[in-house]
């Protein structure tokens, strides 16, 4: 045992790809046999990667999900901020720069109505829970921008920090929900093309949901919606604790 | 060489996460403003120039393909990294603004693409 966990705390990150790759494997398994390929390989494993993640944080106590579990903390460093961002970037080889311009304002548009979108709903349900001041509202309604807006603002605005706690949980439940449930919707709402793509990256906003869900529906859309969504935080954090937040200050 | 193009992805990401958080503290703001995505334009602009050829062609592009096809089995790790406890311990007004703002953005995809549409069209006919 002890024999085994030097090995594998000792090699972490490639533990990682070979777990990745076996529960890859499994998904496109199932996919197959299971969905007669309806649902997406890939879709699975997320899915499962989240399951795995909800199993791993009950048992750790933990905030990275398996990556917390001593066996697997590379999965932290295969799934963290550097390697995602890395991988998106590459997907960026091979678009054409015409396809860019084509959406780019309709980027642009959706990228701001994506942030006071979000915000205005997220700011509504806190108000229908009864929250009338404007700094938990602000705070609220932006943590339904990303769970990165959220605390920023929160924390800008001298939110309590069981407040900001909640945003950062209604911005986690935001982005899982669009990893699954984008596949659901993609033809529905006609995504299937690079331009919507950008609109979907610039709408939903939390670069990890539209990497995965983007992944999940069609791989070709991937840069397309990492490209719009990426500003989205950005912009999020820009105008959550200033234009927002004044704005539920006049009204409230 | 393989390794000239994963240097070329390289330089580009670190180029966009520089300019975005020399925007970030321009705008005063505590996040990267758009590094990934100005990364992902210098990618662009460099495999559709010809001055980089050399870094994007034959083994070099490889270099670049295999982190491309890395992308999902990354994203399936991210996904098993995340906080899914926390997201589900934050009781029910979390989980109403978290799923009310995806219905809501979701159900605006196709209207924002179509005014894309349009206006591509009415610049099209004029």
């Amino acid at each position: 045992m002890e024999i085994l966990e030097t090995v594998f705390v000792r090699n972490s990150l490639v533990v990682a790809f070979a777990v990745i790759g076996i529960t890859i494997w499994l998904s496109y398994f199932l996919a197959d046999r299971l969905t007669n390929g309806r649902i997406h390989g890939s879709a699975i494993a997320i899915a499962l990667g989240l399951v795995a993640a909800y199993f791993g944080g009950r048992a750790t106590g933990g905030s990275t999900g398996v990556a917390d579990i001593t066996l697997l903390g590379g999965i932290g460093l295969m799934g963290g901020g550097m390697m995602r961002d890395f991988a998106i970037v590459a997907t960026a080889f091979g678009v054409k720069l015409s396809e860019l311009k084509k959406a780019g304002l309709a980027g642009v548009v959706s990228i701001f109505a994506g942030v006071v979108v979000s915000f205005i709903v997220g700011a509504v349900v806190a108000v229908l829970y009864g929250y009338t001041d404007p700094v938990t509202v602000t705070t609220i309604g932006a943590g339904a921008v990303t769970y990165i807006v959220g605390p920023v603002t929160g924390s800008a605005l001298g939110a309590e920090s069981d407040i900001i706690a909640l945003s950062v949980a209604a911005g986690l439940i935001k982005s899982i929900l669009v990893m699954i449930g984008t596949p659901l919707v993609a033809k529905s709402i006609g995504l299937d093309n690079p331009q919507s793509a950008m609109v979907f990256g610039g709408l939903m906003g939390t670069t990890s949901g539209v990497a995965a869900g983007l992944a999940a529906t069609d791989p070709k859309l991937v840069p397309y919606g990492a490209m719009t969504a990426t500003f989205y935080t950005g912009i999020g954090c820009l105008l959550g604790p200033s234009i927002l937040f004044f704005i539920v200050n006049a009204v409230l | 060489m393989i390794v000239y193009g994963v240097a070329l992805l390289s330089a580009c990401l670190i180029l966009g996460m520089l300019l975005g958080e020399a925007l970030g503290v321009a705008l005063n703001v505590e996040a990267n403003v758009g590094g990934v995505g100005i990364a992902m334009l210098f990618l662009v602009l460099a495999s559709n120039s010809d001055k980089f050829k050399s870094l994007v062609d034959g083994a070099s592009g490889a270099g670049i393909q295999f982190w491309s096809a890395m992308y999902i089995p990354i994203v399936v790790a991210m996904a098993a990294r995340q906080n899914v406890v926390a997201a589900f311990e934050g009781g029910m007004l979390a989980v109403v603004a978290g799923v009310a703002a995806v219905i809501v953005s979701f159900a605006l995809v196709p209207v924002i693409s179509k005014i894309g549409d349009s206006k591509v069209s009415i610049a099209e006919k004029q």
